[in-house]
């Protein structure tokens, strides 16, 4: 038996020896995946990766945070909500790349594109921040992907609408415990009040960009496959207010910070800290070509 | 093997049904609701998963696992397919399975929330109501929504004061 490197060694067919199998199977695997008539595979694709993007970015985040939580209960909850949201990403990022058929599974998609190519929302890739920080960008975030996903359980695409089913499930849990910690924070003491506020001030400029429209989002809407974010703002406002009642706080008056020429996340233009989430993200993919794990 | 198969005639789906859980062994796939489907034709067999969890891990081992324990059963070719919809419910785990979950010391999930319109949003602890597999007291409490697995919660009892795992209605 013999190999040309160490990866085929430990990773070849035959896998019976490894207590937990080896590789990661394609999530949508046995899937059907046909893109339904009349959907332009291409805007499908790109669909698929802006919520794609959205979870394995956040998720990355997300992930900054182990070993750093305040208490065990917490590292626990933040890996978990991290985990179902790389799931998610997986499952998009895989359907994205069989929307597209070229070829490009979900590691390529996720490993191998370059910055201006992920379609993810400006808040999903913003600096780790503190705690209060990281409870405003949950709140904020999974109150706008539950609407989303709901409202996506109805897509003509088949796929999406099954992988937006899950999602609503998981998502329940992941707003409850970011809401909880913001009632828990904003109406507690005097210093975590002021980390709560200072958390949502952080995030709020960001937020107008979650229910601006792309062009390939209003028309996939069009066709029945997609969600126009923009009519989630009232729901979005509804949750926020009744956590912000509850936390005895105010929404923050801060102004937004737009794109650059109009285009901001959804168009591939990114802050500052997205070539560097990407960086480590990307490192081991990119330093050792073909390997799998 | 193949012999035996045909002398046995250990269905496909049978052999399928005896696979375990990985994180929670004492429960099969069938068991968790998790195994959807076994159909068998000309010793190709086809089995249909669907996974707890969009990011469960146990995946990946859940799919070894079934090839390993059909291919011992003398089916040379086995595919395991994934199935999305609908999407896997705490509901569908057996009696049988709650039976299991509870001896080994995890409190088996309630019936699962259904929503019409948006969901609603819980500011207090959830409305479920657990016993301590334990000691079988209700007076109960939850630590975190969020436990040593995606699909499990950790609870602790205020009587015997053991915390304890409780699995999620999803």
């Amino acid at each position: 038996m013999s190999f040309d490197n160490a990866y085929e060694a430990i990773t070849e067919e035959n896998d019976s020896r490894w207590a937990f199998g080896t590789g990661f199977t394609d999530p949508l695997e046995g899937v059907d995946t046909t893109v339904p008539s009349g959907v332009d595979g291409a805007d499908l694709a790109a669909y698929c990766l802006m919520l794609g993007d959205d979870a394995l970015i956040l998720s990355h985040r997300l992930q900054e945070w182990c070993t750093h939580a305040p208490e065990l209960e917490d590292e626990v909850a933040i890996a978990n909500i991290g985990l179902d949201l790389l799931g998610q990403a997986r499952l998009l990022l895989a359907r994205a790349g069989r929307a597209e058929d070229a070829g490009r599974d979900e590691d390529a998609l996720a490993f191998l594109r370059a910055e201006h190519e992920f379609r993810n929302v400006r808040l999903a890739e913003l600096p780790r921040g503190d705690f209060g920080e990281l409870i405003a960008r949950l709140l904020v975030c999974s109150t706008w992907r539950l609407a989303l996903v709901q409202r996506l359980t109805g897509s003509r695409d088949p796929v999406l609408a099954a992988i937006a089913a899950k999602g609503v499930k998981e998502l329940t849990y992941h707003r409850d415990y970011a809401a909880q910690w913001a009632v828990r924070l904003g109406d507690g003491t005097e210093f975590s009040r002021e980390r709560m506020t200072a958390g949502l001030a952080a995030v709020w400029p960001y937020v107008a960009e979650l229910f601006t429209p792309h062009a390939v989002e209003l028309r996939l809407a069009e066709a029945g496959v997609a969600v126009d974010p923009s009519v989630l703002r009232a729901e979005f406002d509804d949750v926020l207010g009744q956590v912000l009642r509850a936390a005895t706080l105010d929404a923050p008056e801060v102004p937004g910070i737009p794109g650059v020429a109009g285009r901001a996340g959804r168009d591939g233009v990114h802050t500052e800290s997205m070539g560097f989430l990407l960086a480590e993200l990307q490192s081991v993919a990119r330093a050792n070509p073909g390997a799998t794990w | 093997m193949v012999s035996a198969v045909a002398s046995d005639e250990v269905s496909a789906h049978a052999v399928a049904a005896t696979v375990t859980d990985p994180e929670l062994p004492m429960l099969t796939l069938a068991d968790l609701g998790v195994l959807r489907e076994v159909s068998e034709q000309d010793g190709r067999v086809v089995v249909a998963i669907t996974p707890t969890y969009s990011g469960c891990p146990a995946m990946d081992t859940m799919r070894d696992d079934l090839v390993h324990a059909l291919s011992g059963a003398g089916y040379a070719e086995v595919e395991v397919r994934t199935v999305l919809r609908p999407a896997w419910s705490s509901d569908w785990i057996t009696d049988d399975g709650r039976r299991k979950l509870a001896e080994a010391g995890i409190s088996p999930p309630g019936a699962a929330p259904r929503h019409t319109g948006p969901v609603p949003l819980t500011l207090g602890p959830p409305a479920r109501s657990v016993r301590c597999p334990r000691c079988g007291t209700g007076d109960t409490e939850l630590l975190s929504e969020f436990g040593s697995t995606a699909c499990k919660a950790l609870h602790r009892c205020r009587s015997c004061h053991e915390p304890f795992d409780h699995v999620k209605e999803i």
